[in-house]
């Protein structure tokens, strides 16, 4: 007995079109990248509910507080009376400027007052308490 | 005198790897994505030198000591579960109603936090941040 063989069927799934929908992903990624300018380690920041998100990461600018009482603008190691000079200079170049206060939930209030002070004096008066969603 | 002719290369570009190469970017891009974004609570600062006559009775000053304990207007005690009914009622009764926000030097920024963020959760819109040596 003569056993035929089955008509073939294409076993092989369609390539041509990967180049296509891998050059898809790889542009919404470009697209959606963003990467972290600066960054502490270290730093714990508190919880909070009622939280907006800053929208313009170009006018945003980073102040630090660790919990060992030290004060870092965007990553370098800075001074309390810095501050004010910094940030004039900075408002003065961008006047929409935000600043992000990162501190560490142990920090002490004394120092964080000091430092709103500062930037009281260099007239960064937008600021935002950097706090991770609750829950 | 006889002209060989050249031999034809071919003009067109290699496509073969290509898909590779996307591959690798896409693969870079994939790992290097941070989808998080900056927030926080915002706040805009009074400017410096500002200080206006505020009458009394139209502040609420609410004190947070070491311990994260909340004291009104230096007689109530209450509990941060109930600081923002408690501010909601007094802001019902007094609509110009200003909440000043003081806490002790060594008062861990968490504790503040909690209290600012029940503060802004009560509606209030008018607040102001006292500095601990005032």
């Amino acid at each position: 007995m003569n056993f035929k063989k089955k008509g073939g069927v294409a076993q092989s799934i369609p390539t041509g079109s990967m180049a296509d929908i891998t050059f898809l992903l790889l542009i919404f990624f470009m697209v959606s990248t963003v990467f972290v300018r600066f960054r502490v380690s270290g730093i714990m920041l508190p919880k909070a509910e009622k939280i907006e998100e800053l929208k313009k990461r170009r006018h945003i600018n980073y102040l630090w507080v660790s919990a060992d009482r030290k004060v870092y603008i965007d990553d370098k190691i800075a001074n309390v009376d810095q501050i004010a000079g910094i940030f004039y200079d900075r408002r003065i170049k961008d006047p929409r400027m935000v600043v992000s206060v990162k501190c560490d939930q142990r920090a002490p209030y004394g120092l964080i007052s000091n430092v709103l002070e500062e930037l009281r004096k260099a007239d960064a008066l937008r600021i935002n308490f950097a706090t991770n969603r609750e829950g | 005198m006889a002209l060989q002719r050249r031999e034809k290369s071919s003009p067109e570009i290699p496509t073969g790897s290509m898909a590779d190469i996307v591959f690798l970017l896409l693969v870079f891009f994939l790992v290097t994505t941070t989808m998080n974004q900056d927030k926080g609570i915002g706040m805009q600062l009074p400017p410096q030198g500002e200080s206006k006559k505020i009458q009394k009775k139209n502040i609420c000053n609410i004190w947070v000591n070491v311990n994260g304990d909340i004291l009104i207007n230096l007689s109530d005690n209450v509990p941060l579960s109930q600081l923002r009914a408690d501010l909601e009622r007094r802001m019902a009764e007094n609509e110009l109603l200003i909440v000043s926000l003081k806490a002790d030097e060594e008062t861990p920024y968490d504790k503040f936090i909690d209290v600012l963020d029940e503060v802004k959760l009560s509606g209030a819109d008018k607040i102001s941040l006292a500095s601990p040596s005032e």
